[in-house]
């Protein structure tokens, strides 16, 4: 058992230790930039302030958590379409409408009581981002348009969508920048570590129903064989009598479901309003944590709290070492290239292990060309 | 003429058809101008997909290659200040120098992404992905870094100026302005459209490359070296990428902001599919994502008359300016699955007889 | 039997064109060529026999560069050479033509032909009309004329291995390596390819022809040499052999050629096709208001040319695709647009041709594969629920009965060998009471054992009152199992024969020329097949 644990996890672990060791370089090579000279120590100091801003006080790891939930959920959402054949690369467009959506309704309900406000601005998160993924998902099964970029033409949308409503129809009146009301009854209370400016709200135990939720609907139920058969043989999954399209659907329309979620979650416990200029980079860092978790349940957790850690320790880096938050954007991307390049991790470290790669992704390339799957 | 604009729905109709042409006329300059970072990137996709490499990348290879280009630009004339402006199209050393480092640039992201695809034979969306990744992390964090220290711009190139006479023609006047009163890299957007369309089926090279991205096998047995022809394809794709950057702050602007690209490498994607991977077929669907992204800025300064000018400067900004990505995504509906791919498009290749 | 020692005395006399002493080659788990010999004189036809997986692939992936021997040389008129890759030995005159032709459908057959050698006019463009020229003149001297600028993915396959031979001729090839190249043909081109190779023969070609068929062997061949398990075995002049000898050389033990079918009792019509018109993906019509039933008890046998619409008649009869017009009952019971689904529940079981495509999930474990008809009905799941305990029993249950080889019930189909991969399939499939059995293709590229085996099965079936649809580009399979005989000509089910008594030659003559008199044309071959 242990052994199995460990070549599951020997890869992703040695492309982050990899993908340190370049950032390290990176922060050596760039010190000159931050202090004026050239600093050896500038590395150690970044990496020593990442880890004190994310796990080394208790308002260090409640960050951590906090950050990790919408991480998780859009990270769900990402590889639940990676298990369908799909690349869900419309996480932001799905996280910024659930967002938007919960943040109208929960301005609209801000004065009624929280015990129907926060379900009702939650559920209209949900129903936006499920909106937002059955889009794509419907345009990949009946006219073959690939996902990869019609989601990232939707994220551009949503920024769109976001600004014309917080400025437009949503907005607050009187305030000094185009943002929606406070939710007030709405939000999503704290519940640890309150008053110190680091708390976890109410959203944090979410997950904790998801993530069995979403185990159990791919690996114990049929819809879920189904939704990985789709995913590792369309042809032998229509031949079974299973139904390709409405999987495709499905699969990217629960992504979305998710990731609005997400973004519901996120402004209900965090924010707790709106503003038009509101951005995120959750799409590409929820990619990170889905590929990192090897497109399962379990392993996404692991690498939310990762990928949650790193922008929690962010702040602190940033104000301790002087170095900007976009350092985490590049690390993330050298994670991501050594996990794809897992042959150079494998003979680095000299790990036998299996391939690590994500099967289903064959399929995703497969259909970039637009072959549709039909009935 | 203004009297059929009066016809209840039909003249709206008419009206609407008028103003877009006279949109189209005033402004070809500005559209292709627009289209050429989008035909850039088609080409740099056209080199690839056609040898059967996917390439998302594309939008990281431009934003890396416009940061590294003006960077650079703007280095080198910190060196070298007070530049005389030079003879043709305003060139200068540094800017000069800063699209070889774009292209450089490109040329490198391209040799990444072949090295991931075609050797280790990684997932070509995951490759791609990772590059626009980095390319976003890279930029961001050496662009603030750098924000701190005052960074002049490295300045950019000056349109040609074309003849007078040759300008006011009646009726054709326009497009005489609209392809030659561009910086140099729009200009050279036609010439390397026809260029790569004649090579690509004309030439040697465009036999192989089109035979190792239809049917690598058969290539190989043929005597090609399929693994050499796409890493050579891709990096030759990385030029034109580097070029589209260099339009971004050093022909069209001079300056470099965070994800600057905004999409236009996937824009430029849709561009390839729905001109069937040709590349003039490429470069007309991106002069159509162009217009339909000046649309707005045409609207708000010069809105036409009437009720018709009312309707459309009632429509919110924001829908104009989402217009070129939902125009985008309704062509990749309507067309791909009719528009055929190279067919070993994505799949990777392993040589026969190696186990 | 063997070759005398004169005949040994008169080879040292002409140095061969080509001969490959000692080769050896190791692949990791597998010793596929160990210290082979072969002797090509010039202007030879020279067999090489050997049944699926014997070593013949390797030994000429060896020739053309496309692996490295690990012991051996390889001698070219006498000289010793070492090949570094397939331009390399194009350069040196040995071109080969696969058995999954090496054509880009989409280029023009002077694309074709020209990649790799291209006739420039310049360093930088090609010399379409000298092109042209060179390949019309070809064609002429070898007897066939063929349209240079005619996109190659329309042409028939007989044409489109002319095309390849074409392309070896181009480049002025000495030695010709035809791997399995009769595969695909019927009857009437093989005996016209037959004709071009002999021609090839007497102007001093040497033709290596790679092959599993026997009777064939004997037909052209000057000399064969037999293969097995990585060695050669024999070597036999035509006349001093026959096809059993050859058979039990290359399978080691007597071979059962033909298995015993016995006799069959048909009964009721079970299956009932009316007037079937298909469309394939591009829309065009390639099924043609095709008519027949199969009956309890028998096996009826399509057999065809592959691309003449089968694939598509058996994907309308299981459920994979729609028909444009046209009946399908099963039982009296309307199937005509009856899903995948219910076409399985009502008793129907499909053997695919494409195993990997349509047949199995290679990434899954055995245990979903055999339950990927039924994994949503009890015992396998109870409502959404799934039950993977009663899987596994059931997975494992099925493995033992049909002789499945593999380690465990969980391992991924991707790590099975073909011939256990197809086996998994027929557990799954026949692993109930069945109506209908539809088999596609269903001994392609496997080893003889498990060919048995598969046709052995295929006959108890029958025996056990199940109707069987029997599909198979390979005519004698079609022809030693089947009682009655459909022959599906562009789309037509041009003919239903006796199975026992109908003559191969007819068979033969009817999938090539539909039964029209004097053959067609190349371009009427063309259009409309596949």
């Amino acid at each position: 058992m242990a052994a199995r644990i460990l070549r599951l996890v020997a890869v992703p672990a040695g492309a982050i230790l990899l993908a340190l060791l370049v950032g390290a370089i990176v922060l050596l090579v760039s010190s000159p930039l931050v202090t004026g000279g050239l600093d050896v120590t500038l590395p150690l100091r970044t990496y020593w302030a990442l880890i004190q801003g994310s796990l080394l006080s208790v308002n260090a790891i409640v960050d951590t958590i906090v950050n990790a939930t919408p991480l998780l959920l859009v990270g769900l959402a990402v590889g639940l379409g990676f298990k369908a054949g799909l690349f869900n690369i419309g996480g932001q467009g799905q996280f910024l409408v659930g967002a938007l959506a919960a943040a109208g309704v929960g301005a609209a309900m801000a004065t009624s009581s929280p015990v129907i406000a926060v379900p009702s601005a939650l559920l209209a998160g949900v129903v936006a981002g499920a909106i937002y993924g059955f889009v794509p998902g419907f345009l990949k099964a009946y006219t073959g348009a690939h996902e990869v970029v019609t989601t990232i033409m939707l994220n551009y949308v949503a920024i769109q969508i976001v600004g014309y409503a917080v400025a437009g129809p949503l907005r607050a009146q009187g305030a000094s920048f185009a943002r929606t009301p406070d939710v007030l009854n709405a939000a999503l209370p704290p519940i640890l570590n309150q008053g110190t400016g680091h708390e976890a709200h109410l959203g944090v135990i979410i997950p904790l129903i998801v993530v069995p939720v979403i185990w159990w609907l791919l690996f114990r139920s049929t819809v879920g064989f189904e939704i990985r058969t789709v995913g590792a043989n369309p042809d032998a999954a229509r031949y079974a009598g299973m139904k390709p399209r409405r999987l495709i659907v499905l699969a990217l329309t629960l992504g979305g479901l998710l990731a609005g979620l997400g973004g519901a979650i996120e402004i209900l416990g965090r924010e707790r309003y709106m503003a038009a200029a509101y951005s995120t980079n959750i799409g590409f860092d929820a990619i990170t944590v889905a590929l990192l978790g090897r497109a399962h349940p379990v392993g996404i957790v692991f690498g939310a709290l990762l990928l949650g850690a790193m922008r929690a320790g962010a702040a602190a880096m940033q104000s301790q070492a002087g170095i900007p938050v976009q350092m985490i954007d590049l690390l993330q991307g050298v994670i991501l290239f050594f996990l794809a390049a897992d042959v150079v991790v494998r003979r680095i470290f000299r790990i036998r292990a299996a391939r690590t790669g994500v099967d289903e992704l064959q399929t995703v390339t497969r259909t970039y060309s637009g072959q549709t799957t039909a009935s | 003429m203004e009297a059929l604009f009066d016809i209840p729905v039909l003249g709206l109709v008419i009206q609407l058809v008028v103003f877009l042409v006279d949109v189209l006329t005033r402004n070809g300059t500005i559209i292709l101008a627009l289209a050429a970072p989008l035909a850039l990137g088609a080409l740099c996709g056209v080199l690839n997909e056609r040898s059967g490499v996917v390439n998302i990348g594309i939008e990281g290879m431009m934003l890396a290659s416009a940061f590294v280009g003006w960077y650079v630009a703007s280095t080198v004339n910190q060196w070298f200040p007070g530049q005389p402006s030079g003879i043709v199209f305003g060139a200068t050393i540094p800017i000069l120098v800063g699209v070889l480092a774009a292209i450089g640039t490109g040329m490198i992201a391209s040799l990444l992404h072949a090295w991931l695809s075609v050797s280790l034979r990684v997932d070509q969306i995951i490759s791609g992905t990772i590059i626009n990744i980095i390319a976003f992390g890279v930029t961001g964090y050496v662009n603030l870094l750098i924000s701190r220290t005052s960074q002049v711009s490295g300045g950019k190139f000056v349109p040609f100026v074309p003849p007078a006479d040759l300008v006011e023609l009646p009726i054709v006047g326009w497009v005489f302005r609209m392809f030659l009163q561009q910086g140099p890299i729009t200009m050279s957007v036609i010439v390397l459209v026809i260029v790569v369309q004649i090579l690509l089926f004309r030439s040697r090279w465009g036999l192989r490359t089109r035979a190792v991205g239809e049917h690598p096998e058969a290539a190989e047995t043929a005597g090609i070296d399929v693994i050499r022809l796409r890493y050579k394809n891709v990096i030759l794709g990385g030029i034109f990428a580097g070029l589209g950057g260099a339009w971004f702050t050093l022909d069209f602007g001079s300056s470099f902001e965070n994800g600057m690209t905004n999409g236009r490498g996937f824009i430029a994607l849709a561009a390839l599919i729905f001109g069937r991977w040709h590349p003039v077929g490429a470069f007309g669907a991106a002069l159509l994502f162009a217009a339909s992204g000046s649309l707005g800025i045409a609207i708000r300064t010069t809105p036409p008359a009437g009720q018709l000018g009312e309707i459309l400067t009632s429509i919110p900004g924001q829908v104009f300016s989402a217009l070129p990505y939902i125009v985008t995504i309704i062509v990749l509906a309507g067309v791909v699955g009719r528009s055929i791919p190279p067919a070993a498009v994505g799949r990777p290749y392993e040589r026969e007889g190696t186990t | 039997m063997a070759i005398t020692d004169t005949e040994v005395a008169q080879e040292h006399i002409v140095a061969p064109a080509l001969e490959m002493r000692g080769i050896t080659k190791r692949y990791p788990g597998v010793l596929a060529n160990d210290h082979i010999d072969l002797k090509v004189r010039p202007g030879e036809i020279h067999a090489l026999l050997g049944e699926n997986g014997a070593g013949k692939s390797t030994l000429m992936n060896i020739l053309y560069g496309l692996a490295r021997p690990d012991e051996g040389e390889i001698l070219l008129d006498g000289e010793v050479v070492s090949i570094a890759g397939p331009s390399d030995a194009i350069d040196r005159g040995i071109s080969m033509v696969h058995q999954h032709f090496m054509l880009v459908p989409v280029l023009t057959v002077a694309e074709n032909i020209l990649l790799g050698a291209e006739t420039m006019a310049n360093p930088l463009f090609l010399d379409r009309s000298e092109a042209r020229r060179r390949i019309a003149a070809l064609g002429q001297r070898f007897g066939f004329e063929i349209d240079p600028d005619e996109e190659v993915g329309r042409l028939s396959v007989g044409w489109q291995q002319r095309v390849e031979i074409l392309k070896a001729l181009y480049r002025s090839a000495k030695i010709l390596v035809l791997d399995e190249p009769t595969a695909v043909l019927t009857p009437q081109e093989t005996t016209e390819v037959f004709a071009v190779l002999r021609r090839l023969s007497e102007e001093g070609h040497s033709v290596v022809f790679i092959s599993h068929k026997l009777y064939e062997v004997l037909e052209i061949a000057d000399r064969i040499t037999v293969i097995r398990r990585g060695r050669v075995v024999g070597e036999r002049l035509p006349s001093a052999t026959d096809e059993d000898d050859l058979a039990e050389l290359m399978v080691g033990r007597e071979v059962q050629l033909v298995v015993d079918r016995g006799e069959s009792h048909p009964g009721e019509p079970v299956l009932n096709v009316d007037q079937l018109t298909v469309q394939n993906d591009r829309g065009r019509e390639v099924v043609h208001e095709v008519d027949f039933d199969v009956r309890a008890g028998e096996i009826f046998g399509i057999a065809g040319v592959a691309g003449n619409g089968q694939d598509e008649l058996v994907e309308a009869i299981t459920g994979l695709r729609r028909p444009s017009s046209g009946k399908i009952e099963l039982l009296g019971q309307e199937i005509t647009d009856a899903d995948t689904r219910d076409v399985h529940e009502l008793g129907v079981a499909f053997v695919p041709a494409d195993r990997h495509r349509y047949g199995l999930v290679l990434s899954f474990p055995l245990t979903d594969n055999i339950v990927l008809n039924d994994y949503f009905s009890p015992p396998f799941a109870r409502g959404p629920v799934r039950d993977d305990a009663a899987i596994l029993e059931h997975a494992q249950r099925a493995i033992e009965s049909f002789d499945v080889r593999t380690p465990s019930a969980t391992v991924t189909a991707g790590t099975l060998s073909g011939g256990n991969q197809q086996k998994l399939i027929v557990a799954r499939e026949f692993d109930r009471d069945l109506k209908l059995l539809v088999l596609d293709q269903p001994t392609r590229g496997l080893d003889v054992g498990s060919v048995e085996f598969i046709h052995k099965q295929a006959i108890a079936k029958r025996d056990a009152g199940t109707a069987v649809l029997l599909v198979s580009a390979e005519l004698d399979e079609v022809l030693e199992l089947s009682d009655r005989v459909g022959v599906m000509y562009r789309g037509r089910l041009v003919a239903v024969v006796d199975g026992r008594t109908a003559g191969r030659e007819d068979v033969g003559l009817l999938m090539a020329t539909g039964g029209r008199e004097g053959g067609i044309t190349p371009r009427e071959a063309s259009v409309e097949t596949a």
